[in-house]
């Protein structure tokens, strides 16, 4: 390995991890207090800017408040870091730890941009193009649960500790509904690398939007898998976002720390920087979560393959700046899909425990195991042919209604012991 | 009678997806977060707000107009028509105080006053403004209508002691009030 | 075969009663034995019926002008000659009630009456007296010292209108008069009751106090030329029932309802006069006399009232200060006991001699006892201090304890030594002096004796002579900050208890003496006895005297535990007149 690619991996690493993701982290808070004011009918923090009058102006540049991060963020850095006698030291200080890396390590293979083309040679950016994308996330994400529980446990209080246990309880339940609903997309394209599936929705339409190049009907010779695969895409789609919220700890599902049963939840106990480490996390974790949705569903970098194209020829010199460009879609799509997860959180109301697990276990399971089946068969049919794939259909349809059935039928509750 | 049982609400196959209620709760936020950000909130004109919510902006707007009769604001010692402070320092407000704000040391008046009829007045009178609570206990109880709740609210300083008002400015802040009993005159 | 219920039965209630010298008398329904001769209000106070007065005071005459103390009062109907009384199924006569109301405090009690302290005609009475009562009152609580123990107040509240119905002008009188140097009188809140002027009269003997004018212009004054400057004159603030008279001292300081309430005795002088120090947060405002009627009756003078000012003034020494050269410097409490014990142990045990006090507690005195014995020296005395008794209250001896320092140290004369220590000190023998709570000067030392010893440390309260003369000074607590007990004149041990904090970092007496006497065993600190009960308990078990007592045992009211065979003039006079059947209290 040669000086240019260590450095070129030192500057993906530092640039892509410290100056993109981890910035989004206070601007999602931001856009978090501010959407959520304006749902509430408020206004949200709209001060805090550059203090022109300590420098002599005469009016402050409140900069509609977007400097309110920064001054958050000053305050958890000054505030007074405590470690309360009762803790278990080195399990409560690794605990912020562990949540906050493992959602900073998935930003590695997540793809921000086509390639940036220095002297005729491509960058991808991309930190480590590996060709097992998902599972990597799904491996190391699954890490931080460590965090929580270790959090929750090592503070020696009741309330996090049922932050703790209802943490672990929920993030390991709904990561096997996260693996089986990306199981169809899988299936669709064939492939783990996710650089290479964004370069697959970039030229053929986007799993959710197959409206150009092989899956247009117009374009293939009239073939509608892409349209009907269209089906267990959404559903993949629905479950696998839902997923997402019960994995980042968010409203609907965000059980560990709410406020209003478990004080703050496994964090209760911490303060400072050790607490915005958890708090970090949280939101890179949502910021990672989204980037997945959007390079999965959603078409990654790409706007459309007209505008895909002319970004790519796009250049400064020798340097083909596509890239950037594509990236900043990137973002507009994350950020966007933050504020979705942000509107979510003023829709939808917390569900009780129950329904949580009853959630993941009873419906997304059993849905994602189907939608895998009927993936596949979409998938399959042109080489089935019409009577197997009806066949296949009919034989998914039995299996769904029983299974419907025999949930209906175990759900059945006693008439309730009256006393 | 007392406990009344509900049934819950039949739900339908589609209801049961919930998906229906959770696009209708999208709508629903978003027609407020629509609202807001077009300035137009409901109810924004009521509060004088600018329409992006309807919280007013506190510092350049303010609500002094609107705030009635019964406000509770800052508490302060009044004078009268004839000038004289009508406090006689019973203490009776020092004793009701809930959060033990107030402290008055006593003194008496002298002999050539023109008031010595009274006997005695505060030395110093001193409420401390980051322990009062504003509860008008000490209105309540005053027996000779000397302490009044004004509708001062902003009451800041630097340093606890300048949030302690002492007699001087208890009585700028309450200023003179009129049409009060007069039971210290000749007549009784 | 006798049947005894039978001769029971025999006896009446009446007859029964008389075997015993009491009376029959029934009170608001409930018969009641009570001495003959008692005033009704006095039974009904047996009886726990309140009765509201004025005038009427246990310890004075009882003229009956303030009308307050009126009750229905029943007498059995007189038989027609020949007839037998009727009696009920237990042997009481039926009581005929009288239509017009009596008060209950000039009348006294008779075989088979009947008293009722409630009802319409008595409510109605007792509303009418208060409107009365009222009419030229002022209302200026808001600027009366007596507001919240004022009678007026309380039985306006209780049993009078609400309103007013009068319509003119009040009668003025004259307001905020000097009548004397400790008591200010503001004759438009008087009411009448006289309570003062028979004090003057009857105890203090010094009738100054008098009424002119009539009807509603009814003034009470001075008699002309003459001043309320008795050393009793307090009392009558004390015992008006409104804020009539009031105290100079107390005047405007502090409402009552601020002030804590704890119960001790005075300091002053051997009779040890019970009281009340009132204190709120860390500052004693008034201290007031404690009915005791074996010790000071219901009062106290003047001079032993005012003498809490001393705790909180300027000379009050509030920190252990050890002499650096000509000045004193603050030091802390702990190089000040271990400095203390460390010179001390450079002398020779007959070089050194204990100056103790009679106003010390048994428990301090215990103390230095131990201390003495400690250091091994058998120098140790108190300072007498004799005056002359004032024919009250104020005894002869003017130190508090000094028949507990007798009894403590088992010993007659325990001022014997201080002959030989000052001739020691002059001669240069004696060359650490050890003062606990006692002032050198008056204990015969001249300034040229002072500056003798090599050595001086003492317990003061007060900057003077001996604590400028002394190397090291610990700072004593006075009485209202320390509890313990003592033994008056009469041998009777009180309790002293701690109303307020020691001010600064001044210590209890007993801790110091205690860490003195662990610092020179070297002992550690917290090795001695943690609270004075231990000290008493550990006093209890070698002066026999004190054997079975504790400190809670003791009581609010002391109990006698020596005959002196000195009594208190104040209630012989007391008892003399309760004897003649002047009084009832």
């Amino acid at each position: 390995m040669d000086l240019v690619t260590l450095l070129v991996i030192l500057a993906k690493v530092v640039g892509l991890t410290f100056v993109v993701v981890l910035p989004l982290v206070p601007i999602s808070v931001y856009f978090e207090r501010r959407f959520s004011a304006i749902i509430q009918d408020r206004v949200g923090p709209n001060r805090v800017g550059i203090p022109l009058t300590l420098l002599g102006a005469k009016k402050d540049f409140s900069f509609f408040g977007l400097v309110q991060p920064m001054a958050d963020g000053l305050k958890l850095f000054l505030k007074e870091d405590f470690t309360p006698s009762h803790v278990n030291k080195a399990f409560y200080w690794l605990a912020p730890a562990l949540t906050v890396v493992p959602a900073l390590v998935t930003v590695c293979v997540v793809p921000f941009g086509s390639d940036i083309i220095v002297n005729g040679i491509g960058y991808k950016l991309v930190i480590a193009d590996l060709d097992i994308g998902p599972l990597f996330v799904f491996a190391i994400s699954s890490l931080s649960v460590y965090g929580i529980t270790l959090a929750g446990w090592s503070s020696n209080s009741k309330f996090p500790f049922i932050g703790g246990v209802r943490s672990t309880a929920q993030m390991i339940s709904y990561e096997i509904a996260l693996g089986l609903s990306v199981v169809p997309v899988l299936l669709y394209y064939g492939d783990l690398n996710l650089s290479n599936i964004v370069e697959q929705q970039s030229v053929n339409g986007w799993l959710l939007l197959p409206l150009w190049g092989n899956s247009a009907p117009w374009n293939n010779g009239g073939d509608y898998t892409a349209w009907i695969f269209w089906i267990p895409a959404m559903i993949a789609f629905v479950i696998f976002t839902t997923s997402v919220f019960a994995e980042t700890n968010r409203m609907p599902f965000d059980l560990p720390e709410c406020e209003t049963e478990l004080v703050g939840g496994y964090h209760t106990e911490y303060s400072s920087m050790k607490f915005a480490m958890f708090f970090m996390g949280e939101y890179a974790a949502m910021v990672i979560g989204s980037s997945l949705v959007v390079t999965l569903f959603l078409g990654g970098w790409s706007l459309g393959p007209w505008f895909d194209t002319w970004a790519a020829g796009l250049k400064i010199g020798s340097v083909g700046i596509g890239g950037l460009l594509n990236m900043s879609v990137f973002m507009a799509k994350v950020v966007a899909f933050i504020l979705f997860f942000i509107l979510v959180r003023w829709t939808v109301p917390r569900f009780r425990y129950d329904q949580l697990m009853r959630l993941g276990w009873v419906i997304f399971f059993e849905a994602a195991l189907i939608n895998v089946f009927l993936a596949a068969l979409v998938i399959a049919a042109p080489q089935f042919g019409t009577l197997a794939t009806a066949a296949g259909l009919a034989l998914l349809a039995i299996v769904t209604g029983t299974l419907v059935w025999v949930l209906k039928v175990s759900e059945k509750k006693s008439a309730p012991i009256s006393i | 009678m007392a406990v009344v049982k509900v049934t819950r609400p039949k739900l339908n196959a589609g209801e049961k997806m919930y998906l229906g209620a959770i696009f209708k709760g999208f709508v629903i936020t978003m027609k407020h977060a629509i609202a807001s950000m077009r300035n137009k909130t409901r109810g924004a004109d009521a509060m004088e707000s600018t329409g992006l919510g309807i919280t007013m902006q506190y510092p350049e707007q303010k609500w002094d107009g609107h705030l009635p009769d019964y406000y509770r604001g800052a508490p302060a010692l009044v004078t009268d028509e004839q000038d004289r402070e009508r406090c006689v320092s019973c203490q009776l407000c020092e004793f009701i105080c809930p959060p033990k704000a107030i402290k008055i040391t006593p003194g008496e008046i002298p002999s050539d006053d023109p008031w010595a009829k009274v006997e005695k007045r505060p030395k110093e009178f001193e409420i401390d403004m980051t322990r009062c609570i504003y509860c008008g206990m000490c209105e309540e109880v005053c027996p000779e209508q000397a302490i009044y709740l004004r509708k001062d609210y902003a009451i800041t300083g630097l340093k606890r002691a300048d949030m302690v008002h002492n007699k001087k400015k208890l009585y700028e802040i309450g200023g003179k009030r009129v049409g009060l009993v007069n039971k210290w005159n000749e007549l009784k | 075969m006798s049947e005894p219920a039978a001769t029971v039965e025999a006896k009446l209630p009446k007859d029964l009663a008389a075997e015993r010298g009491m009376v029959n008398v029934q009170i608001d329904g409930v018969w009641l034995q009570v001495p003959r001769g008692m005033r009704m209000i006095e039974a009904c106070k047996l009886a726990q019926k309140e009765v509201p007065h004025y005038c009427y005071h246990p310890k004075l005459t009882a003229p009956g002008n303030c009308r307050m103390c009126l009750v229905q009062m029943g007498m059995p109907p007189r038989p027609a000659p020949g007839q037998d009384p009727v009696r009920d199924a237990d042997g009481y006569e039926n009581i005929g009630w009288m239509p017009r109301p009596v008060i209950a405090c000039a009348n006294t009690v008779s075989e088979n009456m009947g008293i009722r302290t409630g009802g319409e005609l008595v409510e109605k009475c007792r509303e009418g007296v208060m409107e009365f009562l009222l009419i030229n009152h002022p209302l200026d609580c808001p600027i009366c010292d007596q507001a919240g123990e004022c009678r007026l107040q309380e039985f306006s509240v209780e049993h009078g209108k609400g309103e007013s119905r009068f319509v003119d002008a009040k009668v003025k009188k004259p307001k905020n008069v000097d009548i004397g140097p400790r008591v200010r009188l503001d004759d438009e809140r008087c009411i009448m009751c006289s309570r003062c002027i028979r004090f003057m009269d009857e105890v203090a003997a010094d009738p100054v106090l008098g009424f002119t004018q009539r009807g509603t212009h009814t003034t009470l004054t001075v008699h002309p030329g003459k001043r309320l400057d008795s050393n009793y004159s307090l009392n009558t603030v004390d015992i008006c029932p409104v804020g009539a008279l009031t105290s100079n001292d107390f005047r405007f300081q502090m409402r009552v309802w601020f002030l804590k309430e704890t119960k001790s005795i005075d300091v002053n002088c051997g009779t040890g006069s019970n009281i009340t120090i009132w204190a709120r947060g860390n500052k004693v405002h008034r201290i007031t006399p404690r009915q005791n009627d074996e010790v000071n009756s219901n009062w106290m003078p003047d001079s032993h009232r005012l003498s809490f000012h001393q705790i909180d003034s300027d000379k009050r020494l509030t920190e252990p200060l050890a002499k650096d050269g000509s000045v004193h410097a603050p030091i802390s409490w702990g190089s000040a006991i271990a400095d203390s014990a460390a010179e001390l142990r450079k002398f020779h045990a007959s070089e050194i001699a204990i100056i103790a006090s009679a106003r010390m507690t048994n428990e301090e005195l215990f103390l230095v006892r131990a201390l003495a014995s400690e250091l091994g020296t058998s120098l140790v005395t108190t300072v007498p201090r004799m005056g002359e008794s004032d024919g009250l209250l104020i005894s002869a001896d003017r130190n508090p304890n000094s028949t507990g320092a007798k009894l403590v140290w088992q010993s007659g004369d325990t001022a014997g030594n201080l002959a030989t220590i000052r001739e020691g000190v002059r001669q240069g023998s004696i060359k650490a002096l050890l003062v606990l709570s006692e002032d050198l000067v008056e204990a015969g030392f001249s300034s040229e004796d002072l500056a003798k010893p090599a050595f001086i440390a003492s317990i003061q309260l007060l900057a003077g002579p001996t604590a400028e003369a002394s190397h090291i000074v610990l700072p004593g607590a006075a009485f209202a900050e320390k509890r313990g007990s003592m033994v008056n004149v009469t041998g009777r041990i009180q309790r002293l208890n701690r109303a307020v904090e020691p001010l600064g970092s001044a210590k209890d007496d007993w801790e110091i003496l205690r860490d003195l006497i662990l610092a020179l065993q070297g002992a550690k600190v917290g090795d001695g006895p943690n609270s004075i009960e231990d000290v008493f308990k550990a006093m209890s078990s070698q002066v026999p005297e004190f054997d079975g007592l504790s400190l809670s045992k003791i009581g609010d009211l002391g109990q006698a535990i020596v005959a002196t065979g000195v009594t208190i003039p104040l209630l012989d006079n007391e008892r003399a007149r309760k004897a003649a059947g002047l009084i009832n209290g």
